[in-house]
């Protein structure tokens, strides 16, 4: 911990040199550090012209108050240990005021819940209760629990300890940058030690789960749709920090799903996935099912559905076999 | 009556957002006034009538929009106060990057969009640095990987401030900003005394007084040059 009274005192170099991650702070606020370095910061702002001072834009109380809080943030960031192994969601109630139709449902890492109801039935809000970690202050009345407690704040309020991470169909990449200029930028955010080994793990892993291939060099932009989703599921999984991750439809061209999931949870994710693909729902272990802005159950996968499942893949894959086939211009043929 | 300031550049989604947010409020039983300033033209007290909430618009037209702020939020404040608002929000656009229309003591939501680009955070001044809750918006169009580097990167400038995704069009994160923007205790009657958290752009030059002509000998006043040698 340091507090906001003794950071002004101190010179850069000495607090560059305990917090290295203040040289992005220093340079994101147009505070000069190059031939300041044997200054501390009273010393930096008491050079300041009243002119230079305005065009600073901050003040020494409030560069002093934000600079302490992020050295803060970032040792709890740092040193965070704390695990997430489950959820727990306890039920309130729909639309009308009625109980939700089931008893606590507690989702552990590595688990697959699918989340199926008509549009507008009230999926969104059962996300964001779980990403506001409601207690009973939400519309819906619900409770959520994290490792079978009430959590602390620091899920609600803090960028750094997001709870949920979300994927959806009609997600762009739109920074101009190449595929790993991106993933490096994201690397860094996230004050990630073995940068490059991460970098070359989550390419690999993004041409595993997209049909077509491409490379470190490749601009994000000109991904096709099936690769920038397979990109964003690689560089999810295994660069952000939030224990639960959020499907909002996989589309199924050009991307491998099945494979897109078993890498969600080799990185030891909750995945919730919002869909209505039947084989989606399938794969997961149990599904919720929303109606009028509840709950109104909670069915486990049963052994019938998932032989129902072997068929439907069976016709998907018959179907995207067709799909290529027509592309490279071929003729059709049954197959067997 | 809670007074709270939203600003944010043009387009990043203030409207949506505090529409879907007084939507939340008044399920609440908490009644809602708008004061919106604008600089040139705004149709936004359509859509909040239109919405069934009182607004009140001010165009500031060749006046610096935070000034014609500072000058006008007392009156705003006693029309609110008029009218028996549970809460007043002022919506004001941020015009030039620099603004700051935001008063100690008062709550204050900047809202801006993940389109802006990673390096907009650091660009903008006040607005965003003394905010107290800091909205992001458009979240539903750009990747996870870009939200998250946004986010971290209003952390950088801003590491106070509460920062919260909220989807302007479907009112995600809506609900949960109108209870972190409401105290039932406070209870403000004036402004008169208080203060704003930081100073407002200032000018005062020939050109503040109408001048058009270019060059310098029609130049007097607050002038600022660029240094146009070059540092060896």
């Amino acid at each position: 911990m340091i507090r906001k009274e003794d950071i002004g005192c101190i010179k850069l170099c000495d607090l560059i040199d305990d917090y290295p991650f203040t040289v992005s702070f220093f340079e994101d606020n147009g505070i000069e550090t190059g031939t300041a370095m044997n200054m501390t910061l009273k010393e930096i702002f008491d050079s300041y012209s009243v002119d230079e001072t305005e065009d600073m834009v901050l003040d020494f109380d409030r560069v002093c108050e934000n600079l302490a809080e992020f050295i803060n943030q970032m040792l709890s960031f740092l040193s965070e240990d704390e695990k997430i192994h489950s959820i727990t969601i306890h039920p309130g109630r729909d639309k009308s005021g009625n109980p939700e139709g089931f008893s606590d449902l507690k989702i552990s890492r590595g688990e697959v819940i699918s989340i199926v109801g008509p549009t507008g039935s009230g999926k969104s809000r059962l996300l964001g209760d779980i990403e506001w970690v409601a207690q009973a202050d939400t519309p819906t009345g619900r409770r959520v629990m994290v490792n079978g407690e009430v959590p602390d704040a620091k899920w609600r309020f803090s960028t750094s300890t997001k709870l949920v991470a979300q994927l959806s169909q009609n997600m762009n990449f739109v920074m101009d940058l190449t595929v790993y200029e991106f993933i490096k930028l994201h690397a860094e955010s996230r004050m990630v030690e073995d940068a490059e080994n991460v970098i070359t793990r989550i390419i690999e892993q993004g041409n595993e789960l997209a049909g077509e291939k491409f490379t470190p060099e490749t601009a994000i932009t000109s991904l096709s749709g099936g690769q920038s989703r397979a990109l964003m599921i690689a560089d999810t999984a295994i660069l952000s920090r939030s224990p639960i991750i959020l499907i909002d439809e996989i589309e199924n061209a050009g991307i491998d799903r099945k494979k897109a999931l078993a890498l969600l949870l080799t990185e030891e994710k909750i995945v919730l996935m919002a869909t209505h693909d039947p084989i989606l729902a399938l794969m997961g272990d149990k599904r919720i099912v929303i109606k009028n802005g509840g709950i109104a159950g909670i069915i486990e996968t049963t052994d019938e559905e998932r032989s129902i499942l072997v068929e439907l893949e069976k016709l998907d894959r018959k179907i995207l076999s067709y799909r290529t086939a027509l592309r490279s211009g071929e003729i059709l043929s049954e197959i067997k | 009556m809670n007074l709270v300031t939203f600003s944010g550049p043009p387009s990043s989604g203030k409207t949506s957002v505090i529409l879907k947010t007084i939507d939340s409020l008044k399920q609440r039983g908490l009644s809602v006034g708008v004061a919106k300033f604008d600089c040139l033209y705004t149709d936004d007290d359509v859509i909040y009538g239109k919405a069934g909430v009182p607004v009140k618009k001010g165009i500031s037209g060749s006046l610096c929009p935070d000034h014609y702020f500072v000058s006008n939020i007392e009156e705003v404040l006693q029309w609110g106060l008029d009218n028996g608002f549970d809460v007043l929000i002022s919506e004001s656009a941020g015009l030039c990057n620099r603004c700051s229309p935001y008063i100690k003591e008062v709550r204050a939501v900047c809202v801006i969009d993940n389109l802006s680009g990673v390096n907009t955070p650091k660009k903008i001044g006040p607005m965003l640095k003394s905010a107290d809750i800091v909205v992001i918006t458009k979240g539903d169009i750009v990747s996870q990987a870009e939200r998250e580097v946004f986010a971290a990167r209003v952390n950088m400038v801003n590491p106070s401030a509460v920062i919260m995704n909220i989807n302007g069009l479907t009112g995600q994160g809506c609900y949960e900003l109108s209870t972190i923007i409401y105290m039932e205790d406070e209870k403000l009657e004036t402004l008169l005394g208080k203060k704003l958290r930081f100073p407002m752009p200032s000018a005062l030059c020939s050109y503040c007084l109408g001048e058009t002509r270019i060059g310098q000998d029609y130049q007097m006043g607050n002038v600022r040059k660029i240094d146009m040698e070059d540092k060896k």
